[in-house]
């Protein structure tokens, strides 16, 4: 104790610094944040990222394109559908690789599943996080149907490999078809009853609405993306707005922040944003099992695959939003230099200001309705 | 059971003893018999019915690999932790930091002495009995107040100031709820208060009023918050404070909490019990002419049951709801429910003054109107019974 501190006898207040993680319950992962508060209110919460580091982008430039395509799961392996898809993307816009028709189908299917899955382990955590433990297990069972039908599809249930340059893996099966269409009509109730027993307790939403609110303006400073950005009422969305795969052709809304609880851009409107999401998925889901095509699942891509030199970015609509590969060749087997662009990062340095003056409970929400994960952040 | 010792010293059963020696011995022997026959296997298998509860409706199966459906598991959990090292970090301040479990347990556990079991079964009936659970209680706070202090952990230090905050600002409403009943009662020992009630549900305090009708949730609801049961588990939020005051703790010293928690979910059932639902009154049956054992073990269970009905619907509503935020807690109790429970109060001494057939009128009303609810409610909860695979419940191995 210094000095300073013992001129006044009697009452004094001073503030407390707490390191919340990187072992902590609500840090799904490894975050850390070095929060400074007075009694409950959080004064800074300054985010600590890097514990999570596994140099994907560095491994990039020592392995050929078809063996990048595994790494690329554990960028984010709560939706790995998606890295694989972004960097199979940038790929074969690299090499001007057409993809067989049946393999966007693919592609698109196994991707909005695990949009689905996705989605449902941050709302299920996201309860659990405001301290109701029940959704959480009901959400990880409805996923535990997907990762079965992911399973099916692709023979993994995390880390999937799916998507390769020029299609998919394995085609889909008509069997396991039927199975989404039996998933899909069990899944689209439980998203209502999901909704009474969470979404619509009041508690859940006194403990949201109006809390770390992003308006508009901030979004954009802070470029956030995906759910997060829609939350605060920007319609944007890379399958409508840039359109890459087959979405041109399917019909599906952007859901974005409604403020029917709070303030726009609040906690619950990119929580709700997730949970219409998913029923967004289910439709597009649906129109694609009928609009499937029959035909090869994968075009002829040469073994040893050689782009011509040069660069590209390819983007995807992740669930943690707006997804990249940066892909740099010089025309050899390896790539130059890989970079990827994540939500969940950008999403991070938002915390620090919004953390100011909410209270320890809150920051925990704020966490957890930004859906931040901790492989994404450090890829 | 003070009349009975009195009757056998009368008899000379004990010659040559001294009186208070007697009553030492017997105060001893009450207490382990409590402790051993009843409390802790209560604890015990209410945390394993919790889990076990609280798995069914997360469509999870639960702890059942210990004896059948998983019965003994308390058990095992208490050898495990009783073989568990107890640690105590080097820079907590070893004194407090050992002696706050059993303080919290000794809050807990003195609550039983005036805990009704039957028409005799009560360890003493004191005069002052309700008063003197209210006063017990409050220990609990102080053993979580040392915990969370003498740990020397940011996370517990937080967890012991809201809890401090929470059980002392809860335990208004709940000290008004149970003033409500006091008033109508006219005595606060636990078996007077019991026997002021008849056998039937148009007898108990719950529908003696609208008053004590509303008087019933503000109770419960406030001794839920000072149970630290979910919503109001703010004290050892998981997602916030890790574990709040038992962050530090480990082997039996942290069985101890729990061990208060779950068995406190039975003292706020009893509670209740004993105030509004009748305790253990039980119809007067022939059967039970000349047959005092049969009664005792009729009272016996129905006050059992009507207990362990409130100690399940408290699992149910922590399977269920979120948990609030520390401002709204306070918020809730200082601007909703303890102006609620002043009216409650009021409202109850006003209906003192109403005849009592007017009352009767009132209060078969206020039946009719809980019925009514309890249908609707069911009626609502149906839907989920329904799809519930009910043959899981039944059969729960997997």
């Amino acid at each position: 104790m210094n000095e300073t501190a013992q001129v006044e006898p009697g009452f004094f207040a001073e503030e407390m610094t707490i390191s919340v993680g990187p072992q902590h319950p609500s840090t799904h992962g490894v975050l850390r944040f070095v929060v400074k508060t007075d009694g409950e209110v959080i004064n800074e919460a300054i985010p600590d990222v890097g514990y999570l580091h596994r140099s994907i982008e560095k491994i990039g430039e020592k392995v050929t394109y078809h063996g990048y395509v595994p790494y690329t799961d554990r960028a984010d392996y709560l939706a790995a559908m998606f890295a694989n898809q972004a960097f199979c993307l940038a790929a074969e816009k690299l090499a001007k690789t057409e993809v067989t028709r049946r393999g966007e189908f693919c592609r698109v299917i196994a991707c909005e599943l695990n949009r689905i899955a996705s989605h449902l382990i941050s709302v299920g955590t996201f309860g659990q996080d405001i301290g109701a433990m029940t959704p959480f297990v009901h959400a990880l069972r409805e996923r535990e149907t997907i990762n079965n039908l992911m399973e099916e599809i692709c023979g993994a249930r995390l880390t999937y490999n799916y998507i390769r340059i020029g299609g998919v893996g394995y085609d889909i099966l008509p069997e396991t078809c039927t199975k989404i269409v039996e998933f899909l009509d069990h899944f689209e109730p439980i998203v209502d009853e999901f909704n009474r027993l969470l979404s619509g307790n009041k508690i859940f939403i006194e403990r949201l609405a109006g809390v770390a609110v992003v308006t508009k303006e901030e979004a954009f400073s802070y470029n956030l993306v995906g759910p997060n950005l829609r939350g605060s009422g920007v319609k944007w969305d890379i399958r409508r707005d840039i359109p890459y795969s087959i979405y041109p052709e399917l019909e599906f809304d952007v859901p974005i922040g409604t403020a029917h609880v709070g303030k726009l851009g609040d906690s619950f409107d990119r929580f709700w944003v997730r949970i219409r999401e998913m029923q967004e998925s289910c439709k597009i889901l649906r129109q694609c099992l009928k609009m499937m095509p029959k035909g090869p699942a994968i075009a002829k891509v040469p073994r040893k695959f050689r782009p011509p030199a040069g660069e590209c970015y390819a983007r995807v609509e992740a669930p943690r939003g707006d997804m990249g590969f940066y892909v740099v060749s010089d025309g050899s087997e390896y790539p130059y230099r890989v970079r990827i662009r994540t939500g969940s990062f950008t999403a991070m340095a938002i915390i620090d200001k919004l953390s100011k003056g909410i209270m320890v409970a809150d920051l925990i929400a704020l966490i957890g309705s930004l859906d931040v994960d901790a492989p994404e952040i450090d890829r | 059971m003070q009349a009975y010792l009195d009757q056998l010293i009368k008899d000379g059963a004990f010659a040559g003893v001294p009186r208070e020696l007697v009553y030492a011995v017997a105060m001893v022997l009450a207490a382990f018999v409590v402790l051993s026959v009843f409390v802790a296997p209560l604890a015990g298998v209410t945390s394993w019915l919790e889990r076990r509860v609280w798995a069914r409706m997360q469509s999870r199966v639960g702890p059942n690999r210990v004896g059948p459906q998983g019965i003994l598991q308390w058990l095992a959990d208490g050898i495990k932790n009783l073989l568990k090292e107890d640690l105590i970090p080097s820079a907590a301040d070893a004194k407090l930091f050992s002696l706050a479990p059993y303080v919290v347990f000794m809050g807990f556990l003195c609550t039983f002495v005036v805990i009704p079991f039957g028409g005799n079964l009560i360890v003493a009936d004191l005069n002052i009995g309700i008063f003197y659970i209210l006063g017990v209680t409050s220990l609990v706070v102080v053993g979580i107040l040392m915990a969370g202090w003498a740990s020397n952990n940011k996370w517990s230090l937080l967890g012991g100031m809201r809890s401090a905050a929470q059980i002392v600002s809860y335990e208004i409403p709940a000290g008004l709820a149970i003033l409500t009943i006091v008033f109508l009662a006219g005595t606060m020992s636990m078996q007077g208060i019991i026997k002021a009630q008849g056998w039937g549900p148009w007898d108990w305090f719950l529908f003696h009023n609208p008053f004590t009708f509303a008087a019933f949730f503000l109770y419960f609801t406030a001794a839920l918050a000072e149970g630290n049961r979910t919503p109001f588990d703010i004290p050892e939020a998981e997602s916030e404070l890790v574990a709040g005051y038992v962050t530090e703790y480990s082997g039996m010293r942290f069985l101890f909490f729990f061990f208060a928690e779950w068995g406190n979910l039975y003292v706020i059932g009893s509670v209740a019990t004993t105030l509004f639902l009748g305790g253990w009154q039980v119809p007067p049956l022939w059967i039970f002419d000349n047959n005092p054992v049969l009664l005792g073990i009729a009272q016996f269970v129905t006050f059992f049951l009507k207990a362990y009905l409130w100690v399940f619907v408290a699992m149910w509503v922590r399977a269920t709801l979120p948990r609030v935020r520390v401002d709204q807690l306070m918020a809730l109790c200082w601007k909703y429910m303890v102006p609620l429970a002043f009216v409650c109060m009021l409202g109850t001494i006003g209906f003192l003054f109403v005849p009592d057939d007017v009352r009767r009128v009132i209060s078969a009303a206020t039946l009719g109107f809980a019925i009514a609810v309890a249908i609707v409610f069911f009626l609502r909860v149906a839907f989920q019974i329904r799809h519930a695979r009910p043959e899981l419940y039944w059969k729960p191995h997997i």
